[in-house]
Order: structure tokens, then sequence, then C-alpha cells
């Protein structure tokens, strides 16, 4: 088994945390796998994103050319990635933002309005959750708990209060 | 059992560190090589006698290390590939002195600024050019966040053994990324030092740590002696990994991230059947010579797969000696070289199953 994950938008939406709670995620259940940000001059301009590789075999390149599954949260992201998504692949993408047509017609594309759905469930700036809950229900690796301990790692001491609000948008969006 | 944790390279090089009982920490932010040293800035003050510095720079915060190293204490800095250069200078004072230290190279594109994504071109001046005047530190070449880790143990121990600098060279890729690392349950080991300038209320000779022989004969006894210890650490201290090398008729030699990429091309070769084979220096000086001239005499040909323009083909075409055909592939500039161009270089050598 191998999954590679590439998370891209805007830088502040969240693109890193969202790749570094499946991580963490995956690093409870005993997976081999890496976490790779972009830096530098891709990060200029705004636009961020970062790899996730998860494997029960030793990683080797952590980086992602095509992968399995794109998290997309604007539009600049989606154009420059969407083709790389290899075949039979899964794009979830934030049709608040992104309101694009692709030809690919070998992949399966989720259109979930994230952003405008996070404001309306009052969980403002929480569309990378919302994202990520609907890809945890689509690779189905990981139960409720393993993603409960993923987030605990992923969250700072001084901001446990985020916890539960990010684990309710991740369950919204893995109840869509 | 120790917990697993998943940390940047950057920040696990820098607890092992402190783990490795480093207690001064000289630095000078760089591109992709920064989170050393922030990491560093956060912890080190909170230990008993611990010292961060952020150095006006590069050159200064080398001569940090020399200061501090020469007084015993476990010091190390950290730069990426232009602020190396810097340091330099002052390696081969602390060779010619033989001062131990650790430095973490994480290496960026070059020549001159180049660019700060990752590469391997800083191979030659590991390897060969820490300065002026012949001068050697122990390199070591992890592919992995948790071998980094464990370097830093062998590196400190090492330098202090045979009192040479030791440097672990990670690329930006290495530094940047994280993944699930373990840290040992190693207790740091201490030598004594008799050489170092501590105070002792005039009860001995005073020490001097210097670089300086305007003697020929003085110097040339010097180095002669210092060439002694270089030749124990050939001899002792060269490792390379090897992987599915049993049946291989080809190998690649490959360090560090290229080899990552390397092997796992290979494992799709071999599912294929294709009979391919990793080695992976671990060492880059000393040179794994006898590893690979023994592979070669199994071996039909070699693949030597480098983020840069090809530097350690060299010495591995020195260890083959011309027994086999040592061919090249590499991709520099920052990028990676990907697993299916490396499938793509092994099956146009090998003409794929036979």
């Amino acid at each position: 088994m191998i999954k590679q994950v590439l998370f891209a938008g805007f830088g502040g939406q969240g693109v890193l945390f969202a790749g570094r709670v499946l991580a963490n995620t995956a690093l409870g259940k005993g997976y081999e796998l890496s976490w790779l940000p972009s830096y530098g001059p891709e990060t200029r301009g705004g636009t961020s994103n970062c790899a996730v590789v998860i494997s029960d075999r030793k990683i080797g390149s952590p980086i992602v050319t095509n992968p399995d599954i794109l998290v997309a949260m604007n539009a600049p992201s989606f154009d420059r990635f969407i083709d790389s998504v290899s075949e039979n692949g899964l794009a979830i993408i934030d049709s608040s933002l992104i309101i694009r047509e692709s030809n690919r017609d070998d992949i399966t594309r989720i259109d979930i309005a994230a952003t405008t759905l996070a404001q309306q469930k009052q969980l403002t700036g929480l569309a990378n959750m919302i994202l990520l809950g609907k890809l945890f229900s689509e690779i189905a690796l990981f139960d409720e708990a393993d993603i409960s301990s993923g987030m605990k790692l992923s969250v700072s001491s001084s901001r446990e209060s985020l916890i539960n609000l990010n684990l309710t948008a991740i369950a919204l969006g893995s109840s869509i | 059992m120790a917990e697993r944790l998943l940390m940047k390279g950057n920040e696990a090089v820098a607890e092992a560190a402190i783990l490795a009982g480093c207690i001064h920490f000289f630095g000078y932010p760089i591109t992709p090589q920064t989170e050393v040293a922030a990491y560093m800035s956060k912890r080190l003050p909170k230990i008993e006698g611990g010292v961060y510095l952020q150095a006006e720079s590069e050159i200064a915060a080398a001569n940090m290390v020399l200061g501090a190293s020469a007084a015993g204490v476990r010091a190390m800095t950290s730069s990426s590939s232009p602020g190396i250069s810097l340091k330099t200078e002052c390696i081969s004072y602390m060779a010619g002195s033989d001062i131990p230290c650790l430095i973490v190279n994480v290496q960026r594109a070059g020549p001159g600024l180049g660019g700060i994504q990752p590469s391997q071109a800083d191979y030659w001046q590991a390897t060969r050019g820490l300065g002026h005047g012949g001068a050697h530190a122990l390199v070591f070449a992890p592919s992995s966040i948790q071998e980094m880790v464990d370097m830093v143990f062998d590196g400190f121990e090492l330098a202090e053994q045979y009192r040479i600098p030791a440097i672990i060279l990670s690329d930006g890729l290495l530094g940047q990324m994280m993944e699930p690392v373990i840290f040992p349950e190693r207790k740091p080991k201490y030598i004594d030092k008799p050489w170092a300038l501590t105070g002792h209320g005039f009860k001995r000779e005073h020490n001097i740590v210097n670089s300086l022989y305007l003697e020929a004969s003085e110097l040339e006894e010097k180095n002669n002696e210092r060439e002694q210890r270089y030749n124990e650490i050939r001899r002792l201290h060269a490792v390379a990994d090897s992987y599915l090398m049993e049946d291989a008729s080809v190998a690649v030699v490959a360090y560090g991230a290229a080899a990552r990429v390397s092997g796992a091309a290979i494992d799709v070769l071999r599912e294929q059947g294709v009979k391919a084979g990793l080695i992976r220096p671990v060492t880059l000086w000393p040179f794994p010579t006898a590893a690979i001239e023994s592979a070669a005499e199994q071996l039909e040909q070699i693949l030597v797969v480098e983020m840069s323009h090809g530097q350690m083909v060299e010495d591995v075409r020195l260890a083959v000696n011309g027994k086999i055909p040592v061919h090249f592939y590499g991709r520099n500039g920052g990028i990676l070289p990907t697993q299916q161009e490396i499938i793509n270089q092994l099956l146009e050598l090998t003409g794929g199953v036979k």
C-alpha cells in the first residue's frame, strides 16, 4: 500500500497543517510516512503545498510528482496540479473557490464548497479540515480514534482549544 | 521502547546533538538550514552550560566553534552550501589544530548563491575542499532522518577520538521533510581531552592549540602524525550499506536522498526480474572503496546516481579501477532524479530482463 497525497492552496489556508494531521494520524498507526513542504520560490506569490506519502514499506522519494489524491484549495493550485493526478486518482476540490472544469475523465473528482460550508457552520477558517475529513473517509485507513490522536499530536498545547473544532470540521467533511 | 516522533530533519539533527552532549551552538541563518539554529536557540539556553549564539557571519560562527572546542566543549555549527564555503577557512584551521567539532551542511544547489532547493553538489567540497592544506573531516551521508540522528552521536564521538572535525552532509530535502524518528536511548561517551585549553592553576605545562608551524621539519612531523590518524580512519571507519546485492548484476551507487529514490527504483525493477542492487556509501570520507572494489568482482556494470553533474562518480571509478563500466545519471540545480528516471536508466543499461 502506498498513498501519495498533495495538499495545495494559498498560504494561510492551513495546507501544511492538514498534511501534518494526516501524517501524525499515519504515525500513530505505525505506517511509514513522509511530509514535505514546498519551500522557497514556490511559496512566493502565496501558493503553498505539501506532499504526504503513507506506505507500509520504506519510502523512497518524499516528493510527489503524480499524486493519488490531490486536495486543491485554490484555482492556481487546481490549474497547476490537476493534470498530474495519477490515473484513477482522486481530486478533492474546494468548489467555493475553484470554479474550473478539467478534461480528466480518468479520475474521481469530489467538489465540496468547503469554505462556504465552514462559514455556515461556525467553522470559519477550517475548510482545510472539512476537505481532510473527506479525504479520511475516502482512504478508509483510519478510524475516529486514530484521527483524534493524530490531531492531538499536531496541535501545540497552547492552542489545545482548537482540537475539538478541528475534529468537528473533520467529522463534517467525512459525513458528506 | 522509545517514542516514535514525527520531526523535520533540521530539528531532529539539532535535538540529537543536544542528546549527544552538544552544549554550544554557533550559527548564522541560511535557507534551507535555518531550523537547526532556530531549534537550538530555543533549547540550548535551558540546558546547564548551554550557549546558543547567532554570530555576525558564518566565518565568525566557525571560529567560535574553534574556540569552544579548543576549550574542550562539545560544540557545533550548521549552514548550507554557500555558508559552508565561508567556514572552510576555519575548518582547515580546526583540522590543522586537531580540533574536533560537528558541522551540519544542509546542501542547496550551487555554484555561487545557486538556489535553495536540495542538491548534492558539495561532495567535492566535503571530501576534498575543506579549505587549504590537505585537511580532512569525517563526512557522514544520512539518507533518512533516523540515520541522521544516529550519526550525530558517532560524529561527535569519532571526531573527539581522532581529533578531527566531522560533517553531516544533509540536503534541503532531508532537512525540510518530516518522517518518523526514534531518538536512541544512548548516553553520550566522553573521553579525556588532555590537550584542551582549560584552567589548571599552574599545575601543569600550559597547552597550546595552534595550526602554525614555521619550522618545516616540525610541520612535516605533525602532518605525518595526523596522516597516520587519517589512515586509521580510512581503515576502520569507511561504511557502506548494501541492498539486494547478493545476486545483483547491476548496482546503483548513490548516497543520501539520491539513494532513497534509487532504492525505490530497484524495488520496482526487482519485481520485473531485473537483478539490480544498491550500494550506499554511508561515509563519504573515508570513502568505502573496498566495498565497491569487491562488488565490482560480481557486477557487470554500475550506475552512479547523484544530485549533481557527477562528483562521487570519480571515487567510484577509482575504486572500480576500470574493471567494469561505471555510468552516471544525475539531476542538478535543486531537482531530484525521479524513480522513473532511474528505472529508465537501468533498463537502458541492462536491456531489461534477460
